[in-house]
């Protein structure tokens, strides 16, 4: 088996007397694109926070890259960061700043690379991301949802992470918007050795993009695997999802395609 | 685990092989290695043949693949030719979509000379104030045309919001109002008998603070506090609604804006502002009265004697009479400023600090305009 970068191991995460999740385990492999289904509610982006490092959880061990979160040292933790990019839902820019400023605030951060240099590979970023040349120069808030997710993209890949975390990268796209965003994230997954971490509510993406599921329930990772095998678990809630009715619409729809490599 | 971000030290190895340059990467190269590496590019520009050899790369990213695609395009602009060789399957492959996707640039309209721009801004500055009044005016004949409905059918009002509206605008404001006036109080019964020693005409000072006070600055501080209190509540309350479409929700739903959301709040002010305008006057003659008493030893029953004789009504009148006007335009402006608010977050805090200042700025203009016609007909 390919070699884990995120190792997360009897996890719980609670609000108060709420608890989001109760030891839950998973891992992440190289080079693999991962993704986390399950309810409203279940925590998905909470564990999306977690592992990325946005917040604190009450019990148990998240090991990403090699580096424990509450072991790391700030200097470790420094480092790390630089090895992942997030994309927020509504690509989270910084409004005060145009698309290409954003994407080259991250490079900022690598010592003696020249100001055009960085300019340039914002550019390359932000056309890798499928965006034209006219929309580095504009302001978040003149982009459309789509450009602003792919503008978040660009921003999320400035510094050629290891690990991608994506939420919710489809939802509120037109479906051909969102198709296309799933062939964006599978190629640039494929070119640039990603790993990704993708949480999502469509199906579709996940048939398209990801090359294993696991699903969230009872406040742990209830199962993971292919989509295939999703299909012959026995628990309610994920007979319920894989064997829906836009589950099959979704799985219709990728059979009549040729398969991904 | 290996870090790609901290290669092995030569990550480029330049070599001339006769005619040819070869550019050899080794292990993993990244980012970080760029501008080292960009440097040492800069020598290779003269080459006939450059042989770029990745066999040694371990691992490329985009910023490498970004570099090593200018090198080529620069070199065979140049007229040599180069060959990539000895690329990995997954090196090829980043490289040739990083070459796909080099940008473009595309021209940009060339900005606009310095006096067109100031022209411009100056331009869109006077029509923005001029559909700002045009819009003020609609707003408050909408307000207007919605308080008469309400007037002829009096269950379409909302009393509910209306009392709440007057305890957010008018008894929640009660302590800053009141302490605002004191302060003011002390500052002139101080100022003024420092003033009027200097002629023994000390006792002056109670015609000085009450004049003042009562025709001037308890209504015009107080709207003044109020403008900066309520204008801002009311377009961040109304704003935000606007930005979650919960404006246009109550159009669907055949709820009119102006008598849910712009009658209770502009008559609550109407409503509270005389009233805090007049605890304002007290609290300010109660604080020159203390001020009197302790500086210049004139007892409050004096004061009072002073104050009752020497101070016509008419000064209260020509100060509170001010206090709709002023309600009236603090609330519209408000409200104005809130329907204004477009869909992001940035627009609700511009519109917010502008409601402000418009509205303070609209009820110094409207005392002035106050003192010029309470001058002419000589009161």
């Amino acid at each position: 088996m390919a070699q884990t970068v995120i190792e997360v191991r009897g996890l719980r995460n609670q609000f108060g007397a709420h608890v989001v999740h109760d030891g839950l385990n998973l891992d992440v492999y190289r080079g693999e694109v991962l993704g986390v289904v399950g309810g409203s509610g279940s925590g998905k982006s909470v564990l999306l926070r977690t592992i990325a490092g946005l917040q604190r959880q009450a019990a148990g061990t998240v090991r990403m890259l090699g580096v424990d979160n509450q072991t790391a040292t700030e200097a470790e933790l420094a480092v790390q960061s630089r090895r992942i990019g997030v994309m927020f839902q509504d690509g989270a820019l910084f409004s005060s700043l145009s698309v290409a400023e954003n994407v080259e605030l991250p490079l900022k951060s690598v010592p003696r690379l020249a100001p055009e240099t960085r300019r340039a590979l914002a550019r390359l970023k932000i056309s890798m991301s499928g965006l034209p040349w006219s929309a580095g120069d504009k302001y978040p808030a003149e982009l459309s949802g789509g450009m602003r997710k792919r503008a978040g993209l660009a921003r999320a890949l400035a510094l050629d992470p290891e690990i991608l975390f994506l939420d919710e990268p489809t939802a509120g796209l037109d479906p051909i918007g969102a198709a296309a965003f799933d062939t964006l994230i599978r190629k640039l997954s494929r070119t640039m050795g990603l790993t990704v971490f993708l949480v999502t509510h469509d199906l579709d993406t996940l048939y398209a993009v990801c090359d294993r599921i696991a699903v969230l329930a009872e406040k742990r990772v209830l199962v993971t695997g292919p989509i295939d095998d999703m299909l012959k678990v026995d628990h309610p809630w994920v007979q319920e999802y894989f064997q829906g009715p836009r589950a099959r619409a979704a799985r219709d729809t990728i059979a009549t395609r040729p398969r991904r490599e | 685990m290996t870090d790609r971000t901290h290669p092995g030290p030569a990550a480029l190895d330049i070599e001339n092989a006769g005619e040819a340059q070869h550019l050899r990467f080794a292990g993993r190269v990244g980012i970080d290695n760029l501008a080292e590496i960009q440097a040492r590019l800069a020598g290779v520009v003269a080459a006939p043949r450059v042989v770029i050899d990745l066999s040694q790369a371990d691992m490329i990213d985009t910023s490498i693949a970004w570099v090593i695609e200018t090198t080529r395009r620069k070199l065979v602009d140049a007229g040599g030719t180069v060959e990539i060789k000895g690329a990995a399957p997954d090196l090829a492959n980043l490289l040739d979509t990083v070459a796909e996707a080099m940008p473009v640039p595309e021209p940009v309209p060339a900005p606009p000379g310095a006096l067109i721009a100031l022209l411009t801004g100056l331009g869109k500055a006077m029509t923005g104030l001029g559909s700002a009044l045009v819009e003020f005016a609609g707003i408050l004949g909408l307000f207007l045309a919605r308080l008469v409905q309400s007037v002829l059918r009096p269950r379409r009002f909302r009393l509910t919001a209306l009392v709440h509206h007057c305890e957010a605008v008018g008894v929640q404001a009660v302590p800053i109002v009141a302490l605002m006036a004191f302060l003011i109080g002390i500052v002139l019964a101080f100022q003024g008998s420092a003033q009027l020693r200097q002629f023994g005409a000390e006792v002056f000072v109670v015609d000085l603070i009450a004049i003042s006070i009562l025709r001037e600055l308890g209504i015009l501080l107080t709207a003044i506090i109020v403008a900066g209190r309520t204008a801002s509540a009311f377009t961040a309350a109304i704003g935000s609604m606007k930005m979650r479409e919960e404006i246009d929700a109550m159009h669907t739903l055949g709820i009119d804006p102006g008598h849910a959301l712009i009658v209770p709040r502009v008559l609550a002010m109407v409503v509270m502002l005389p009233i805090l305008g007049l605890i304002a006057n007290l609290s300010g003659l109660f604080g020159g009265a203390l001020m009197s008493w302790v500086e210049l030893g004139i007892s409050p029953a004096m004061f009072v004697t002073r104050l009752v004789e020497g101070t016509d009504v008419e000064h209260v009148i020509v100060g509170l009479v001010k206090a709709p006007v002023f309600a009236v335009l603090i609330g519209v402006i408000g409200c104005q400023a809130g329907l204004g608010v477009g869909k992001t977050a940035e627009s609700l805090g511009r519109m917010t600090s502008s409601a402000v200042v418009a509205a303070i700025f609209a009820v110094i203009l409207a005392d002035a305009l106050f003192s010029i016609f309470f001058q002419r007909i000589g009161i």
